[in-house]
């Protein structure tokens, strides 16, 4: 069984007294596109989170491509890591945001080479290469001299989807990257996300409520429920013969919703 | 005579009844300039209000007061009224002076209070057929205050910082009587630096007794 | 008020002091008042500066230094801001030579004032960082930025923007309290003023002249601050605008 991209390993995260994941197992697998859904509150978010180290893990471990993220390995023990190591492992993740955090006193050019110049210390040529190609294959290389808030949200969204691109990532994190979107812009936003999974070997895990699209696109669904894995299968399965009540009563509510 | 000791505590056991009682004509400077201030500010704030022909030429008066210094101000109000016949003694000037000067920084304080007031409070006023003054007294003044009581505190106790500037008309609160002790005996380090002391402590303590009162506020609104 | 009305206001106010300056009653005040002027000027210019430069670090300290170093920014900005400036003017002037230190009045009106607005000012820089939207720091995160690197590119250029208000209101607090320096025997325009009044006792027409003369130095930092805003401001979509 080859190694999985990412690995949860008895992962817990508490708030207080809340439990929000409570000893999360999960695989994800080179180039599987993963979508997660459920209630709010069921921990889904926080996964993504994690990964990409934006909460801190309170039990358990998770590891990317083999190597533990927040860990790491000395003298045969696992200890919580260093700043650099940390870094090292999370330059193989990005993430795009529910509300896009452009840099807002940056062009959509510079957003996107902002990291490469001064993280991977790339050339200024070479970064506003790279961006200006990825720009393009979003649909927005027309706009790499507007600033974000000359920009429609779906347009942004894009943007930020370059420009976490930028950066050669291994696995692409999407945190319900349409729910802030007019219903209007959201489609241009699942095509470029569409065209990503096509095109490029990218491991993806979403947090979506777009069904429709996670049924067409992912390889597999979780459905999350009170910081566990209440379910997971192939769409077809899940969404087509859900065994667990609860994910029929989440489906039933969500499809009601539509 | 050059004394080698930077800090002498018998001189401080001697001063400090002397400091006690100009501390005495500081804090009465800073209550009466704060209740001053705190009905000028009132008045503008009220006058720019209701009566819309007064708005810019109070504003105008408003952004004068705030752009120029304090000193200037209490040098003019003390060397002016002379000319016109009325002599106030360097108290009187520099309490008034104060009073002044942070009444227009409160009448912003209360124009920023009475503007929170929901617009809905005055119509359902109208609604109810209540008088301008009513409407003012009972309804708007109540909401419009209890928000802004942390604010017009920071100006209290910036007031009470600005006291020492009455030392400049020789009134004989903490600073002018630490000159003078320090002038007599050519020791100005503890004099300076126990009024410098303080003015800390009082700072802290208000500024501590400020949150709490924010506080209670919050308490109060959310209930 | 948009900085073209303030512009006409500054031009109103210089005309005035210009057309009263010239009454042959009140004329000869002004060669005095105006050597008075440069004083306060260059005083507020320098304490201005030095008061942006102790904000900065003592901001940046407080929120990002060790626990040391963060400890005596924190006791800076506690004694500066709890006592007034003219007591710390006056421990400077009058205490510092005790110790043996002996500094020219211009040094201690610069040094302070530039501190006890500086502590004012580290108060402006926290909080406008602090005032950056959480999703700036998670998104650099996200690219794997260092922390230096963040605050570098992506977080003290929006903190900057957002500080210019309040920092014009500090600067023009500092020009407020230049006035102070005449009382530890500074020749500012303050100074001059007294001294005038002391011989002439001819208090209205000095006094008005010299509460224009602040008021226009006033309009100017105001102006100042208003331009620089609106100038970093470009591209940001900041729903403050003009105010």
């Amino acid at each position: 069984m080859t190694m999985p991209m990412v690995r949860f390993d008895k992962v817990t995260k508490r708030y207080g007294p809340l439990t929000v994941l409570d000893q999360l197992d999960l695989d994800v697998a080179r180039g599987e596109k993963v979508a997660i859904i459920g209630p709010s509150g069921s921990g889904k978010t926080t996964v993504l989170r994690m990964i990409m180290t934006l909460e801190r893990i309170d039990d358990g471990v998770i590891y990317v491509e083999g190597e533990p993220l927040t860990h790491m390995t000395r003298n045969g023990r696992l200890v919580p890591a260093d700043a650099r190591h940390i870094r090292q492992v999370r330059a193989k993740i990005g993430m795009v945001f529910q509300h896009f955090n452009l840099f807002p006193h940056m062009t959509a050019l510079a957003n996107c080479t902002e990291a490469p110049m001064t993280v991977l210390r790339l050339k200024r040529k070479e970064a506003e290469e790279r961006a200006g190609d990825l720009l393009a294959m979003v649909g927005l290389a027309d706009k790499r001299g507007h600033y974000p808030s000359q920009l429609s949200g779906g347009q942004q969204q894009r943007v930020a989807i370059a420009r976490a691109l930028a950066m050669r990532p291994k696995v692409m994190l999407f945190d319900e990257v349409t729910s802030a979107l007019d219903p209007e812009l959201v489609g241009e936003v699942l095509n470029v996300i569409r065209k990503l999974g096509a095109e490029h070997d990218l491991t993806m895990l979403m947090v979506t409520h777009q069904m429709g699209f996670a049924k067409e696109f992912a390889d597999r669904v979780c459905f999350f429920y009170q910081g566990r894995i209440a379910e997971q299968g192939s769409p077809s399965e899940l969404f087509g013969a859900p065994k667990n009540d609860r994910t029929r009563q989440f489906l039933r509510a969500v499809l009601e919703a539509g | 005579m050059e004394t080698e000791t930077l800090w002498d505590w018998s001189y401080v056991a001697e001063i400090l009844p002397i400091l006690a009682g100009a501390a005495v004509v500081t804090i009465e400077a800073t209550l009466i300039g704060f209740a001053l201030a705190a009905v000028i500010g009132l008045v503008l704030a009220i006058l720019r209000f209701a009566v819309p022909a007064l708005s810019w030429p109070v504003a105008a008066l408003v952004e004068f007061i705030r752009s120029t210094p304090l000193l200037i101000q209490i040098f003019f109000l003390f060397f002016v009224f002379p000319e016109f016949g009325i002599v106030l003694d360097a108290f009187t000037a520099g309490v008034l002076a104060l009073g002044l000067h942070y009444g227009a920084y409160c009448s912003e304080v209360y124009r920023a209070g009475l503007e929170a007031v929901p617009r809905g409070q005055w119509e359902a006023a109208i609604a109810l057929n209540l008088g301008q003054t009513t409407t003012f007294r009972d309804i708007i003044l109540p909401q419009a205050l209890p928000p802004i009581v942390p604010a017009l505190g920071n100006y209290l106790v910036a007031l009470f910082k600005e006291t020492p500037l009455l030392s400049a008309i020789a009134v004989l609160e903490l600073m002018q009587t630490a000159k003078i002790l320090g002038s007599e005996t050519f020791r100005y380090n503890e004099p300076i630096t126990l009024v410098g002391l303080f003015f800390l402590a009082m700072s802290l303590v208000s500024a501590a007794a400020i949150r709490l009162v924010e506080r209670y506020l919050k308490r109060r609104v959310a209930r | 008020m948009g900085v073209r009305s303030l512009v006409a206001i500054l031009a109103l106010t210089i005309a005035l002091i210009a057309v009263l300056g010239s009454q042959p009653q009140w004329a000869v005040f002004m060669p005095g008042l105006l050597e008075g002027t440069w004083i306060t000027v260059m005083v507020a210019l320098l304490g201005s500066a030095l008061a942006v430069v102790a904000g900065l670090a003592a901001g940046l300290a407080r929120l990002y230094a060790p626990t040391p170093i963060r400890w005596v920014a924190s006791t800076y900005v506690e004694v500066f801001r709890g006592t007034s400036a003219l007591v710390q003017l006056f421990w400077l002037f009058f205490v510092l030579p005790q110790f043996g230190l002996s500094l020219e009045p211009f040094t201690v009106a610069v040094l302070g004032l530039g501190l006890n607005v500086g502590a004012y000012g580290s108060e402006v820089v926290r909080g406008a960082i602090q005032a950056v939207p959480r999703g700036q720091w998670e998104a650099s995160t996200a690219l794997n930025m260092t922390r230096p690197q963040m605050l570098r590119r992506i977080i003290l250029p929006q903190a900057f923007v957002a500080m210019v208000p309040p920092w014009g209101n500090l600067f023009i607090e500092l020009l407020k309290s230049t006035a102070l320096v005449s009382l530890i025997t500074l020749g500012d325009l303050a100074f001059r003023a007294q001294q005038m009044n002391q011989t002439t006792m001819r208090t209205i027409p000095i006094f008005t002249l010299v509460l224009l003369i602040y008021l226009a130095i006033s309009l100017v930092i105001t102006i100042g601050m208003r331009s620089l805003e609106g100038r970093l401001g470009k591209g940001l979509a900041r729903g403050r605008g003009a105010r």
